[in-house]
């Protein structure tokens, strides 16, 4: 269950933004929608607790984001929060698996192989476990990364424009992939998107 | 999966930068250790030749060249004093114990010193096979020039006249080999020891056999008989300001300090080894200058990274300790490698080293060169210290948001 409240965000410009409340309940799946500059990207920090909102509150599970001290923040995003970026960014001196791993690592959860190689598996990539990201194209980068945001069953699965530099057909795939991997890992699922291919997938609508 | 798995991959993903950091690394500590293992045994050689000896008595000349010749059987002696006057030094009330020595003859480069049973007691010498001198043209061999020449108790041989070289054969005369001692881990190892009758011996003969040509004067020289130089120690260490004085005013000869010399010495070649520790100390400035402006170049390229790993649920103060690790992890390698070349540089050195005085060794360690590793790290850390610090100010959701 994640709650938004009251949110206004003040950037350094002194544009000030405010976004409606929002309640998304376990495993619901959610368009945020909004033409671009109309602050989806931050609010999506400020959900997946990367930037403090000026006011407001957002809580996951009952957990007030912005009351944790920033070092259990970054614990907690790392346990119960899925990002997937416009951009892969996987780490490039790694490879997909020690990405995967590094998940893991990095949230202080142990590490667990065959779910790793499991997840590539599903998600069609499993053959590319030993590879570097300089060997993969954009579409099999943008899988790894949503592999990498599963790895530590988040509660909630951020998408942050996942199809922006995709053809018809991959964002079709991609679309599909986060909506069938968030319900059968039990995440909620929110995909930020000005794109209208999307739009077929999902039923419910934030509207920014 | 580890920090040290994610530091050693980016290291190895930077390979030219790595490498160039370590071999400045290395160097650094390659050089400041080749000096420190130099120098330590140098000075641990010196320092045990001359341990026991608080003065030497010998002829005028360089103070320098007496304590070379007479204690560390290096330079040639500065000539010769009256066997008498150093008889009546010996029995002065200041001298515990006074060694005579008589120097002149080598056999293939390993000096033949005339002495009498206070040598052996002044050293410490004690015997591994066969027994010390007794009468003339009797030696006792120091262990390493038994085990180099090959000589065996009941062997004869040939001296040579002089220090070096083999040229003048004193022929008349056989010495055999009485004994052989024990490594002693000093000097005397290096030795051939007689009594003083042999080397009076040998150039007597010399002289008589050149008699018809030989001059009044030098036949005068001969029948007073001399020696090369006294080894004395004190009763007590006040003697330290009074007995060197006796000797230099009152007397034809002079006395010299082989721990003043020595220091003397050093201070010399100080001058050279504190040179090379400052250039080696200005290789380790280079290298840790070389490790900060990489890693903070770096910062540019894995801001993306490190704000991944943030986003990942990873605490700044664990990426700060990332960077730090990266940076010592190169000079802890650097370090090690260094260490290393130091050790094989010296074992080299000692290999092809012609003097077998001070033999240097790489196969000892020191406890103090664990430091240079703490200096590693530290430097290491230092350097990585302003790159890691650039951790806190990452803004997470812009570097993400951003494109590459």
């Amino acid at each position: 269950m994640i709650k938004v409240n009251s949110l206004t965000h003040v950037y350094e410009k002194g544009r000030k933004l405010m976004f409606p409340c929002w309640e998304i309940g376990d495993m619901e799946q959610w368009l945020l929608l909004g033409a671009s500059g109309s602050g989806k990207s931050t609010l999506l920090n400020i959900i997946s607790g990367l930037l403090k909102p000026s006011q407001g509150e957002v809580s996951i599970n009952g957990t007030d984001l912005y009351t944790l001290p920033v070092r259990k923040l970054d614990r907690f995003r790392g346990r119960h929060i899925g990002i997937i970026f416009q951009r892969p960014h996987l780490i490039r001196s790694l490879d997909v698996l020690d990405n995967l791993e590094l998940a893991a690592l990095m949230a202080g959860l142990p590490t667990d192989h065959e779910r790793n190689r499991s997840l590539l598996a599903d998600l069609g990539i499993g053959e590319l476990a030993k590879k570097y990201p300089d060997q993969l194209s954009q579409g099999q980068l943008q899988r790894v990364s949503v592999a990498r945001a599963l790895v530590n069953k988040p509660d909630l699965l951020i998408a942050d424009e996942p199809t922006s530099s995709l053809d018809d057909e991959n964002t079709n795939q991609v679309v599909k992939m986060l909506t069938t991997q968030a319900k059968d890992n039990g995440a909620a699922l929110i995909i930020a998107t000005h794109d209208a291919r999307v739009r077929n997938h999902l039923t419910k609508t934030y509207l920014l | 999966m580890n920090i040290l798995k994610i530091s050693s991959k980016n290291l190895v993903r930077n390979k030219l930068t790595t490498i160039l950091n370590v071999v400045l690394v290395a160097f650094g500590v390659g050089i400041l250790s080749v000096l420190f293992l130099a120098s330590t045994q140098i000075n641990n050689k010196l320092e045990n030749n001359a341990k026991d000896i608080d003065l030497v008595v010998g002829a005028k000349g360089s103070p320098l060249q007496l304590i070379l010749s007479s204690v560390y059987h290096i330079d040639n002696p500065t000539g010769n004093i009256p066997a008498k006057d150093a008889y009546q030094l010996m029995h002065n009330p200041m001298v515990k114990r006074a060694v005579p020595l008589a120097l002149g003859d080598n056999y293939n480069g390993y000096r033949i010193v005339g002495t009498d049973s206070t040598f052996t007691n002044l050293y410490g010498l004690s015997i591994q096979k066969g027994s010390f001198w007794h009468k003339d043209l009797e030696v006792t061999l120091g262990s390493n020039v038994a085990l180099t020449s090959g000589l065996k108790i009941g062997d004869t041989f040939f001296g040579a006249h002089g220090l070096t070289g083999s040229g003048d054969v004193h022929k008349q005369y056989a010495y055999q080999v009485k004994g052989i001692l024990k490594p002693q881990g000093n000097i005397t190892d290096n030795l051939i020891l007689t009594n003083i009758g042999s080397v009076y011996k040998m150039h007597e003969e010399k002289h008589a056999e050149n008699h018809n040509h030989a001059t009044a004067e030098e036949a005068k020289e001969i029948n007073d008989k001399q020696i090369t130089a006294l080894l004395i120690q004190y009763k007590s260490p006040m003697s330290v300001i009074v007995f060197p004085r006796m000797v230099n005013q009152s007397t034809n000869m002079q006395a010299a300090s082989p721990a003043m010399e020595s220091a003397r010495l050093f201070s010399l070649i100080g001058v050279g080894i504190d040179t090379l520790r400052w250039f080696a100390i200005f290789i380790m400035g280079v290298a840790a200058l070389s490790i900060f402006i990489s890693l903070y170049n770096a910062m540019k390229e894995r801001k993306y990274d490190l704000a991944i790993m943030r986003c990942l649920g990873a605490s700044k103060f664990k990426l700060f300790f990332l960077v730090i690790f990266e940076g010592v992890l190169v000079t802890f390698i650097g370090t090690c490698l260094g260490l290393l070349i130091g050790h094989a540089a010296i074992e080299v050195i000692g290999i092809y080293q012609e003097t077998s005085q001070a033999k240097l060794t790489g196969l000892t360690a020191f406890p103090q060169e664990i430091y240079l590793i703490w200096i590693g790290l530290i430097i290491g850390a230092l350097a990585s210290l302003i790159p890691a610090m650039q951790i806190y100010k990452v803004d997470i959701a812009a570097t993400l948001t951003k494109d590459r």
